[in-house]
Parts: C-alpha cells; sequence; structure tokens
C-alpha cells in the first residue's frame, strides 16, 4: 500500500498521568493567574477542613448537653475582660461555645449544602438530557414545568415543600428526617437551573457528528446519553453546582432562620443566627456575629471560586 | 518601474504564550503594485491570514509585529499609534472578509454604511454620498440600486451582501484592499462572480489588491501574482500562471499536483506526506524538509533564503547554484 | 495485515443501493403560537423531492450540488439517520423502510457506514482513540476478547496509514486529515462494506486532502467497497466518482457517467457549473457569466426550479416540472432545443 505510515504518526506517544495533565492544563493556569482564585480556593478548603475536623478541633461537642455549663452562661469573647478560656469568642445563654457551635453549624451547613446540591444536579442533569435529547412534547412539558417553577423564589418552594411533607408525615420528626427532608426541599427548588443548561447543551451536542456515528452502530438513546452526551456537557454543570452550593448554603440557614429548618438542639449556621439574634439587643452580640461571619464568608469563597471557574471555563470571555 | 503600493519587509510576527513565543510569520518580503492582485495562498497554518491583518495592524496581544517593516505608498505603517492606524485603515486600506456580515452593522441601512465611510473620509456633501453610495452599488453589480441601498444586510442574499461589503471597502477609494477568503463562504456559481468583480474594481480603480485564501482555483483565475505560504514564510512567489504552471518549489509542486482538476483525468492524486507542522514544532533549515521528496543535507540545517529564478523567486536550495554544488 | 472484506451479504443484486422517488420535507413553520398570533402559513420545505438512483457495488456514485440543494439530506436519509417522508431506500436487496424488513435490517446495519464532514466534531472528545474505533466492534460483538479487540484496532490504524500506538492518544492530539483517517477506521471497524461519504475532505487542505481521496480509493480497491460520494466540489468528483448525479433545490437535474457528463453536459446547470468552478487547469479561460443565485428553497420557483436562472426557459420551462429521462430532466433537451455540450450556454 502506498501510504508511508510512519511519516503520518501523531506527535509523540507519550502518556503524562492524569495529575500531571492537569497541571499541564489551561485552566490551572488560568487558576495560578487569579490570585483572587487561589485565594477562594484557600478558604473554601480551610472552611472545608474545619467542617470536617470539628469534632477533634472544638473545645466542646455543642449537640451534647451534658457537656454545657450554665456557669459558662454569656460570656464574652476571649479578648473582653470577662472572656475566658477555652470559650475564645465568648458562649451563649446555654453555655454553649460559639467558636464550637459555629465549626458544628459550618459541618451541618455544608452537609446540607452539599447533599442538595447532589440531588438538584441529579433531578436537574436527568431533567435535561431527557428534554434536550428527545425533544418535541417530552422536552416541552418538562422546560414549561421548570419556566413555572422559575416564576416562584427558590426559597418559597423549598418552604412550600418543606411545609406540606411535615404536615403529611405528622409534624413530629427526628433530627435526621428534617436534615433529609432539606436536602429534599433545596434539591426541587434548584434543578431547573442545571435543566435548562444541560438541555442547551444537549441539544448542541446531539447534532454533532460522534452521536450520529453512536446512532449507525445501532446504539439507543440511553447509551449514547450516558455513554457519549454526558461527559461533554459537565463543565457548565461544574460551575452552576459550584454557585448553587453556596446558594444552597444559603436556603438552608434562611430555613433554619425562619424556624422551619433545623431544630435548636442541632443548630446550623442558620439557626444560630436565628437564636443569637434574640440577644442583639442585650448586648451579647458575639453570639450572632460570628455565626453570621463565618456564613457570610463560606458563601462568599464559595461563590468567588465558582466566579472565576464560570470565566475560566467559558473562552468567550477571554 | 513606479513604487509599489504595499511594499513588507522581512515581516515577523510572534505570538506570545505561556508556553514561549511562537513565530508565526518569519521574514515574508513581498510588493504589491497598483491594480495588481497578489494572491496569497496556502493551507492552514501558512500564516497567510496572520499576513492580511499585520498589514492592517490588526494584530492584537499576545500577538506582536516583531520585526521588518510594512510600507503603504512609501510609509511605514507597521508602528503607528493605533488612533491614526484606524484612520489609515478606514482610508486608505479596505477590507473584505469571508463573512460579509461581520463587516456589515444589521441595524442600519446598507447605504448609510457606505454613505457614513464616504462622509469620514471625503469632504462630499450628504446629498452627493448618497448618489456615490448608489453609484458603487451599480458599479458592484446590484440590480436597482436606488432601491437596494435602503435594504438592511439581512434582506440581501449572500452573494449581494459580499458585493456590499466590496462596494463599502470601495467608498473612501483606497490604495489597497485586503481580501481575507472572500469567496469561500460563497457557492460556487456565485463565487466566479465575486471573483470576476474583484479583478475588474482593482484594474478600473487602481487599486492594489491582496487576495487571501486557500483555494487555488480561485488564485488562478483572478490573481495577477501568487505568493505561496508555508509554516510562515513564503515558499514562492511569482507570476500566477507561471507559478501554477511550473512551480519551483517542492512544496509548491506537491499542492499542485494534489490538486483535482476538471481539467485532465488523474489516476492518483501527488500527495505530500504528512502534515504542516504547528507554530510550536518548526523544523529547522527549510520548513519543509521532513515532507521534502527532493531533501537533502543542506536543508536540515541551513534556512533557505529567496533566489530568483526567472519570473519566480523560490526559497529552495535546490535552485541555489552553489549550495547544490555543495551538496 | 489482514483485514478481509466481510462475507458478502445475502444474494447482493446488481444494483446494491437502489433509491426510489425519494422525498423529504422538514417543516420550518414558527412555533404554533407565533403562527397563530402573526397569522403565518404553515412552511414546509421539500429539502428532497423525488430523487431516484441506483449504486452498483464497488462503484462510486457521487451526488454534487450547491448548498441547499439537499445532497447530504439524501446522504442522511440512505443510511437511516433520518426517516425520509417518502420513496424508498434499500441496499443489499433489504429495504430500509418496510417494517417487515426489520431483522434483516438489523443484520445489514454494520455494513453501512458514514464518514462525516467535520473531523473535528465526528469523535468523541473525551474519548481514546482505541475506545472509539473498538466502539462499533463492542457494539456488534464481533470479536471476544480484550486482546483479539486491541489486535483489530491496530490493524485497522495500519490499514488507514496510521499507527497501532495511536490508538492510545485523544483525538485532539491528531490533525485534521489524520482524524478522518480515524473515523474511516472506525467505520470499517464493523466490517463496513458500504461508504457513505458527505463532504468528507471538505475541511481539508488540499495536500491533506489528496491523501484522504487516495485512501479511500486504495480502500477500495482492496475491500471492494462502495461509495456513496456527497460533495460541493466538482474536481473531486470528478476524480472520485465513476457515476454523478447533480442535484438543484432538491431534484437530481442530471445523472450519468463521469466522463460523458464532464465533457458533454446535458443541463444548462451542469454547464453552468463547470464553466464557474475556479480551476488550476483551466485558468486565463473565457467563461460566460453565470447569473442570479439559488432560489430560497422554501418558495422555489414553479416548473423547473432552475427557470430564473437558465437562458433556454420557456412557458413551459416556467410551469411543468421536467421529468429525469435520458440522464436529464430538462424540457430543452427533451425537446431537442440543446444539445449536450459545454460550450453551448450562452
Amino acid at each position: 500500500m502506498a501510504i508511508p505510515a510512519p511519516a503520518l504518526r501523531a506527535e509523540t506517544a507519550h502518556r503524562p498521568s492524569a495529575f500531571a495533565r492537569f497541571l499541564d492544563s489551561d485552566l490551572f493556569a488560568s487558576f495560578r493567574r487569579s490570585k483572587l482564585a487561589m485565594a477562594a480556593f484557600a478558604a473554601t478548603l480551610l472552611l472545608f477542613a474545619v467542617a470536617v475536623l470539628a469534632p477533634w478541633i472544638s473545645a466542646q461537642n455543642p449537640y451534647d448537653p451534658a457537656q454545657l455549663d450554665l456557669i459558662n452562661a454569656n460570656l464574652p469573647p476571649i479578648w473582653e475582660a470577662e472572656g475566658q478560656a477555652p470559650f475564645w469568642l465568648g458562649t451563649d445563654d446555654q453555655g454553649r461555645d460559639v467558636l464550637s457551635a459555629v465549626f458544628y453549624g459550618m459541618r451541618l451547613s455544608l452537609v446540607v449544602g452539599v447533599l442538595g446540591v447532589l440531588v438538584s444536579s441529579s433531578i436537574g442533569i436527568t431533567l435535561g438530557l431527557i428534554a434536550g435529547y428527545a425533544g418535541g412534547m417530552v422536552d416541552t412539558a418538562i422546560m414549561r414545568i421548570a419556566d413555572v417553577q422559575l416564576t416562584f423564589p427558590a426559597i418559597l418552594i423549598a418552604l412550600i415543600v418543606d411545609g406540606v411533607a411535615k404536615a403529611a408525615l405528622g409534624g413530629h420528626l427526628d433530627t435526621d428526617a428534617t436534615l433529609a427532608l432539606i436536602v429534599v426541599a433545596i434539591g426541587l427548588s434548584f434543578w431547573v437551573q442545571y435543566a435548562r443548561t444541560v438541555r442547551g447543551s444537549v441539544m448542541v451536542e446531539k447534532n454533532k457528528d460522534y452521536v450520529q456515528a453512536g446512532r449507525l452502530i445501532g446504539l439507543s438513546a440511553p447509551v449514547i446519553l450516558v455513554r457519549h452526551i454526558l461527559p461533554n456537557v459537565t463543565g457548565p454543570v461544574f460551575v452552576i453546582a459550584t454557585i448553587n452550593l453556596a446558594l444552597a448554603i444559603i436556603t438552608e440557614a434562611t430555613l433554619s432562620f425562619l424556624g422551619t429548618g433545623l431544630p435548636e438542639t442541632m443548630p446550623s449556621l442558620g439557626t444560630l443566627i436565628r437564636t443569637g439574634n434574640r440577644f442583639l439587643f442585650s448586648g451579647e452580640w458575639w453570639i450572632v456575629a460570628f455565626p453570621g461571619l463565618a456564613l457570610a464568608g463560606l458563601v462568599l469563597a464559595i461563590n468567588l471560586l465558582g466566579d472565576w471557574l464560570r470565566d475560566a471555563l467559558n473562552p468567550k470571555l477571554q | 518601474m513606479t513604487d509599489p503600493v504595499l511594499s513588507v519587509r522581512d515581516l515577523r510576527v510572534e505570538f506570545v504564550t505561556r508556553r514561549g513565543v511562537l513565530t508565526a510569520i518569519d521574514g515574508v518580503s513581498f510588493d504589491i503594485a497598483r491594480g495588481e492582485v497578489l494572491g496569497v495562498v496556502g493551507e492552514s497554518g501558512a500564516g497567510k491570514s496572520v499576513t492580511g491583518a499585520a498589514v492592517i495592524g490588526l494584530i492584537d496581544p499576545p500577538g506582536r509585529i516583531a520585526g521588518g517593516e510594512i510600507r503603504l505608498g512609501g510609509e511605514r505603517i507597521d508602528a503607528l499609534p493605533p488612533e491614526r492606524m484606524r484612520r489609515v485603515r478606514g482610508k486608505r486600506i479596505g477590507m473584505i472578509f469571508q463573512d460579509p456580515l461581520t463587516s456589515l452593522n444589521p441595524l442600519y441601512r446598507v447605504g448609510r454604511q457606505i454613505e457614513e465611510t464616504i462622509r469620514t473620509h471625503t469632504d462630499l456633501s450628504a446629498r452627493a454620498a448618497r448618489q456615490r453610495a448608489i453609484d458603487l452599488l451599480a458599479e458592484v453589480g446590484i440590480p436597482a440600486p436606488e432601491r437596494r441601498i435602503d435594504g438592511f444586510p439581512h434582506e440581501f442574499s449572500g452573494g449581494m451582501r459580499q458585493r456590499v461589503v466590496i462596494a463599502l471597502a470601495l467608498a473612501a477609494e483606497p490604495e489597497l484592499i485586503i481580501a481575507d477568503e472572500p469567496t469561500t463562504a460563497l457557492d460556487v456559481s456565485v463565487q466566479a462572480q465575486i471573483i470576476a468583480l474583484l479583478k475588474r474594481l482593482g484594474r478600473d480603480h487602481g487599486t492594489a489588491v491582496m487576495l487571501i485564501t486557500h483555494d487555488m482555483g480561485v488564485i488562478a483565475e483572478a490573481a495577477d501574482r501568487v505568493a505561496v505560504m508555508y509554516a510562515g514564510r513564503i515558499a514562492e512567489i511569482g507570476p500566477v500562471r507561471a507559478v501554477v504552471g511550473e512551480p519551483l518549489h517542492p512544496y509548491a509542486q506537491g499542492l499542485m499536483g494534489a490538486i483535482p482538476t476538471l481539467a485532465h483525468d488523474a489516476d492518483r492524486l501527488a500527495q505530500i506526506p504528512g502534515a504542516m507542522p504547528r507554530l510550536s514544532a518548526i523544523p529547522p533549515g527549510c520548513a519543509f524538509n521532513p515532507r521534502c521528496p527532493k531533501v537533502f543535507a543542506r536543508c536540515r540545517v541551513d534556512r533557505p533564503e529567496p533566489l530568483a529564478v526567472g519570473s519566480h523567486r523560490v526559497a529552495c536550495h535546490l535552485y541555489d547554484a552553489s549550495g547544490k554544488a555543495a551538496a | 495485515m489482514t483485514a478481509s472484506p466481510a462475507p458478502a451479504a445475502p444474494a447482493a443484486p446488481e444494483d446494491y443501493v437502489r433509491v426510489e422517488n425519494l422525498r423529504r420535507l422538514f417543516d420550518v413553520s414558527r412555533p404554533w403560537l407565533n403562527r397563530v398570533i402573526e397569522r403565518q402559513p404553515r412552511q414546509i420545505l421539500r429539502a428532497v423531492d423525488g430523487v431516484s438512483f441506483t449504486v452498483a457495488k464497488g462503484e462510486t456514485f457521487a451526488v454534487v450540488g450547491e448548498s441547499g440543494s439537499g445532497k447530504s439530506t439524501v446522504a442522511r436519509m440512505v443510511v437511516g439517520l433520518l426517516p425520509p417522508s417518502g420513496g424508498e431506500v434499500a441496499i443489499a436487496g433489504v429495504s430500509m423502510t418496510d417494517p417487515r424488513q426489520e431483522a434483516a435490517r438489523r443484520a445489514l446495519r454494520r455494513r453501512i457506514q458514514m464518514i462525516f464532514q467535520d473531523p473535528y466534531a465526528s469523535m468523541n472528545p473525551r474519548w481514546r482513540v482505541d475506545r472509539i474505533i473498538a466502539e462499533p466492534i463492542r457494539a456488534f460483538g464481533l470479536i471476544e476478547g480484550e486482546r483479539a479487540i486491541r489486535a483489530r484496532v491496530g490493524e485497522l490504524l495500519t490499514l488507514v496509514g496510521l499507527h497501532p500506538d495511536d490508538g492510545a492518544k485523544y483525538p485532539h492530539a491528531f490533525s485534521g486529515g489524520q482524524r478522518q483517517r480515524l473515523a474511516i477506521a472506525r467505520a470499517l471497524a464493523s466490517e463496513a462494506e458500504f461508504l457513505v461519504a458527505d463532504e468528507p475532505t471538505s475541511a481539508l487542505d488540499v495536500s491533506v486532502q489528496a491523501q484522504i481521496l487516495n485512501l479511500m480509493r486504495d480502500l477500495q480497491d482492496r475491500l471492494g467497497l462502495t461509495y456513496l460520494f456527497i460533495s460541493h466540489n466538482l474536481a473531486v468528483v470528478r476524480h472520485m466518482a465513476s457515476r454523478i448525479g447533480v442535484m438543484y433545490l432538491g431534484r437530481l437535474v442530471e445523472i450519468g457517467g463521469g466522463r460523458e457528463l464532464f465533457s458533454a453536459p446535458k443541463h444548462p446547470y451542469t454547464r453552468m457549473l463547470l464553466d464557474a468552478v475556479p480551476d488550476i487547469g483551466r485558468s486565463g479561460r473565457q467563461r460566460m457569466p453565470v447569473q442570479g443565485e439559488i432560489p430560497n428553497p422554501i418558495s422555489p420557483p414553479s416548473g423547473c426550479t432552475f427557470h430564473p436562472r437558465c437562458p433556454f426557459a420557456n412557458a413551459r420551462c416556467r410551469a411543468e416540472v421536467p421529468p429525469l429521462a435520458d440522464g436529464v430532466a430538462c424540457h430543452a433537451v427533451h425537446e431537442g432545443r440543446l444539445a449536450p455540450g459545454l460550450a453551448a450556454a450562452g
């Protein structure tokens, strides 16, 4: 055969590891250029670490009433005259260490946030894939539901889901069930954005020839969707997931602040802010201020990371 | 011989990337005379569009003109401040791109865009500018120009739109027109019309035309001279009939043999093995040496300079008498 | 290296591919609500309107046309990616539309593959090349065992002029021409005998185009492949095809052997195209000026759709659609007003 094989070889075959390829990628280069992204990433990592390590780095377990002592109630932070170690950021009216409560609260907030994102993205991605690939009536049905849902604020959806479920289940739920309920409520309020984005990407990808080539060898629609299309639409999903993590955390905090979220015996950041709110006028500002700061810092760090990721993955903005 | 309209000497364009400096254009020199159409042809990655962008002054960072000079009517334009370069671009250089919609504002009537250009660069009155716009549209072959002048770009077909763009490019009576793949987006039957138009207008107005395209057929029909580019350098430049009919550079020979033609049957097309090197991996010596069927030792180390051979100028050691003797 | 042509499908008749009166309509109307509010009628695009041709086993039949001619729609219907609105496609004696022949069709499926235009979109960018090429082998269960599949992938890569080690790379490591080689390797992986190539080289540079065209001809000789070749490039079509169909606005206006079509074109549109193409072999010749542009396919002209651009059109051409007879659909030729030949137009 008249084809000179050696001259036609693609560039030299060396296969760097996945990690080495990541370090060499444009994404990583963009990350290295952005000081803000690096700071946000460091802050997020630190807050995640605190959340994971909460049981080992806290002075007390704020959920364990046996560890609380009313003698230590309402102590101010350590730098004020009456401040006492080990209550660095003071205590509340129950004698609960504010710093420990923030650590544990952050842990809860992140658990709810991450699970909420997982639920909402699973729902959204699935519906988006189906709507985008099937088109026609199926697409119309799914997207009209999404449109209707978008006319309500997400928090309202979460409140409705929460309220309806509680009414249906009889009002008294244990903490795990409450947690699950909040995750589902958040999941149901945030799926629309994923579905819309994924549907848009699928409609682009499904007309590409690699999908047609898959059809030509008789692959079924679910196989094509999962094997070929899904891996190529994950970029934007990742961006939304990051930004939605912050939104989910805020939603949980809002629900807890409104009193329909996690109970005072198992306080998340939102619950802490709600209970601390009562002491604002009696001078014990630290009970609400530090959970508030922690929440603001967490959400800000994740949002900055999400913004950078969105810009870095969108070549049009560069 | 009169002075050329455009004169490019030793042009070098670099792109600074995080992996180092890439040289996209390396030592390119050519002239275009009044009323002459110079075809610049090459495959993707040859640097033909970058050459055009450099002449127009549209090399944006991370790219930069790193050496050489570009003269328009004898005046250096490669280092003008952006504001002055913009005026040169509007007045003295007209531009035609592949997609006519990039040159036309969809919200303005086509007449208004042409009149605006005329009035910015001449001191014609509004009424005279409108009449001139109608004349231009008629000249580029738009039927019923008095009526079509008030149409919006989307009301024109692809071929008609490209005619409007040509009228727009001519509006300021530029000395030079740069046409980058002007027919690539058009259907075959329309291409021929646009090529004929470009050629005629260049001659009638005494405008120099730099016609950038990958389509050797378009060059053969429209250009007076042709520069064949490879990996950011000019491999061969000369009168179009000579270069197409008897190419001297092995790359140009391979290229002409690879193009299927309607004129005769060929059982097999000539093929050049491999592909154009990436900018990051341009081989030393002659950039074509790894693909060249006539390569010898010197080609791998020594970069060939353009040599006059008959009416051509060829950058190839085969035609260097002293070099060949040494090899 | 063996890449044996697959045992032929049962009882291949003389005409391997038979396309009869193929039609495809597209509804390009605005959404229902807009139509009602703006009082617009439904808009139907007749992309393909009654196209018939046959392809013999081992030959290359080309469909050539400009944008909007419906050539790609024909390709997609023949290969089964798009259901026809009417008409019939039969390949190796199996109807591609008859629901009773579902089983036979499934068995034939892997014999028919496609090579797409854009080599950058035709491969999943997240898959390694060896997985991409092995996918048809796995999907049809052609070879058992990872080692055997790997060997076959290496063999296919060698067959298209690449190296077996190239399988470990991702598509982005390859140039456009190399990707088109990969696409051919994938098409051959399912032991295809009929390849539909939709503008396979129009995204490539000319020197690379020559490599791919030569490769396709070599493979045809070695494996006895049958090609349906879609292109807008007359010179490429002339180089590749033994028989050619010229499409204009959804209809075949001329069909014939390559040599006679190029030396003595019958239809005025074919003549105009041949005259218009910029071609290096024929520079400097006198050409007749081409008139007009392709009309909007949603509202095509009446009768013969070419009549507004045709110098030979008369009242009958404006009213009556000419049938395809003696290889040409033109009243002027049928009535003897116009003799075949290149320079006759004008």
